[in-house]
């Protein structure tokens, strides 16, 4: 095969991909801008733009809310899973106790969890607890999934440091807890802002709990919100208002995603593979 | 070359207090044994609370009359709410239960399938961007950044901007096949019984490939590059380089992404419940037990149907390490 054959192939390939991915977000993004019957005509490149959607969504006091809930409820849990996650992981990383691999076992375990599997429980719980139909309902729950997977994370982390970084403070006598503080938390910054965001990612995404432990319009998170949007029969899906919802919701993502791509694909790769 | 971390990361790392001296070693190791239960505590409590004990609950509420307003008063039945046969007393009964329901064994069906077809397909098309990704070419950095969008979108979004893009009469997935000539009249994707498990599919293919690319190419950049240095001294084909070398190299990657994006997929929840609502040709075993359970007042089967979701993903997990490990002990 001619070498310009093979090269036009591989560009081809590389534009397909380029439009696979980008694509649908792109075209939510025109739909958006569209206003009126120009929702109904189907256009690959952009005839108007009007910010009608953005204004209607932007206006809507419930949308607002949803929006700050989400915020809330996504920010809290990564705080408290990382405060968790960083003693655990020492712990799990560095001292050498009885059970640790079974603990670890169990960690991963967890991590893979079917959430259905526990949701008739964890309902009762929540009930229980008073926390129905509250943020913190959402918080709780969702350390289910985060919990084990920022532990699991920086304890990879915490192992890989050289053993001389203790050392020193071990021979001082620092208590374990300033060794955590002093020693490890300045040189973990990358770790947790890597597992943070994906945190962070994994709980402002977060369907099925939201759903199932939140009835309150108010109470919502977005993807909640933008579900369950709807006009006032099933023939008037506003969809414009729906694409342009979509957008604000995800457009905070993917600019953190793009400036944090390295850590981010780090992060990832983390959990499942490692050289 | 990759290993498979699905084991225990190793902890050669942990502090060896020996050097120390006997005195100072046992306080202090005994000091740090406390500190390490004491730092775990908090942890092992809030996964009890969120995990353990909501499950052993759930299995516990599969085997009583439990309704959504009963829970704390629910009483042990049996194994009622997974196979009843209730005798009329006149020759003639009936069957009841989660294993006699046909709903659910459709949706046990329906995500078997889903599961099946899309992690397959994810995986074949998550190689070929990562191959190209592992490529040197101009403007890869940007490539890289476009495959991430598709995984930073939130799942409820996505659904509802493929739900546009499928839509009937308006959807531009319609004027595309039919400009293209390949159907002559619109197709309702989402709604048609035929097409519908289909849409989800691409879907989710579009949503999750991103993340097989990013962990099979975590592999790839692992192979060393002189391996292809020596093939291409070899003058061997790079089709043979990449069946015989790239792909037992690579393989254990794959597999850790497989189980993860395979463990994913058979409880997918979120993009069927949006996509295609009340749809039975599409509806999975999570979406079955969440409607059994805080929908249609079945708390007791709906509990059934998440003890048996959670067993049958256990028992597919379990076989599916347990082949995997076994394969590489062969290859090794």
């Amino acid at each position: 095969m001619p070498a310009i054959l093979r090269q036009t192939g591989f560009y081809l390939l590389v534009a397909f991909i380029v439009l696979f991915s980008v694509f649908p977000f792109y075209y939510a993004m025109l739909t958006s801008l569209k206003s009126g019957t120009g929702l109904f005509q189907v256009n690959y490149l952009p005839r108007e733009i009007a910010w009608g959607n953005y204004a209607a969504i932007l206006s809507d006091a419930t949308f607002l809310r949803n929006l700050a809930n989400s915020v809330f409820v996504a920010s809290v849990v990564v705080v408290i899973s990382l405060f968790l996650a960083v003693t655990a992981a020492y712990a799990l990383s560095r001292i050498a106790f009885r059970g640790r691999t079974l603990l670890l076992l169990t960690v991963l375990a967890v991590s893979m969890f079917p959430q259905i599997a526990v949701l008739a429980g964890l309902f009762e719980v929540i009930r229980g607890l008073g926390l129905y139909n509250t943020l913190y309902s959402l918080i709780f729950a969702y350390m289910i999934f985060t919990l084990p997977f920022t532990v699991w994370v920086l304890t990879t982390f915490m192992r890989d440091l050289p053993i001389e970084i203790e050392e020193a403070a071990i021979v001082d006598g620092a208590s374990p807890f300033t060794i955590v503080t002093k020693v490890f938390l300045p040189l973990m910054w990358p770790a947790l802002v890597t597992t943070g965001l994906l945190a962070f990612i994994a709980a402002w995404n977060e369907f099925l709990f939201a759903l199932t432990f939140v009835s309150n319009n108010d109470t919502r998170t977005v993807p909640v919100a933008i579900a369950l949007l709807s006009g006032a029969s099933a023939q008037e899906i506003p969809w414009g208002i729906i694409m342009a919802a979509s957008v604000v919701v995800t457009v905070p993502l993917i600019v953190l995603v793009l400036i944090f791509q390295r850590k981010i694909i780090s992060g990832l790769t983390a959990g499942g593979v490692k050289g | 070359m990759a290993n498979v971390s699905l084991g225990v990361p190793p902890t050669e790392k942990a502090i060896e207090t020996e050097e120390l001296g006997p005195v100072r070693r046992s306080t202090l190791s005994r000091q740090r044994l406390r500190a390490a239960w004491l730092f775990l505590l908090p942890m092992i409590v809030v996964l009890a609370l969120v995990a353990g004990w909501p499950l052993l609950r759930t299995i516990w509420l599969s085997f009583t009359d439990a309704t959504l307003d009963t829970i704390g008063t629910a009483e042990f039945v049996g194994f009622r709410n997974y196979w009843e046969y209730v005798d009329y007393g006149d020759g003639t009964g009936e069957y009841f239960g989660l294993l006699h329901d046909p709903a659910w064994w459709g949706s046990v069906w329906n995500t078997v399938y889903y599961a099946s077809i899309s992690v397959v397909l994810e995986t074949i098309l998550g190689l070929v961007f990562a191959l190209v990704l592992n490529a040197e070419f101009k403007g890869r950095a940007l490539v890289r950044a476009a495959v991430l969008i598709p995984w930073a979108i939130p799942t409820v979004v996505s659904a509802k901007m493929w739900a546009w893009m499928l839509n009937d009469q308006f959807g531009i997935i319609n004027d595309m096949l039919m400009t293209l000539g390949i159907i002559s009249s619109p197709v309702a994707w989402t709604a048609n019984p035929d097409t519908a498990m289909w849409a989800v599919i691409m879907v989710d293919v579009w949503k999750t490939t991103p993340f097989m690319t990013l962990l099979i190419l975590a592999g790839l950049q692992m192979v060393p590059g002189d391996v292809y240095e020596a093939a291409k001294i070899d003058g061997i084909s790079p089709v043979k380089v990449f069946f015989k070398v790239t792909l037992p190299l690579i393989r254990p990657a794959i597999l850790v992404a497989v189980i993860f994006r395979a463990l994913d997929a058979l409880r997918v929840f979120d993009l069927i419940y949006v996509l295609t609502p009340n749809n039975s040709q599409t509806k999975t075993m999570s979406v079955y037990a969440q409607e059994n359970l805080f929908q249609f007042n079945q708390f007791a089967q709906g509990s059934a149907a998440s003890t048996f979701l959670f067993l049958i993903i256990a028992f597919i997990t379990l076989f599916y390490i347990k082949v995997a490990r076994l394969e590489f002990g062969g290859g090794k």
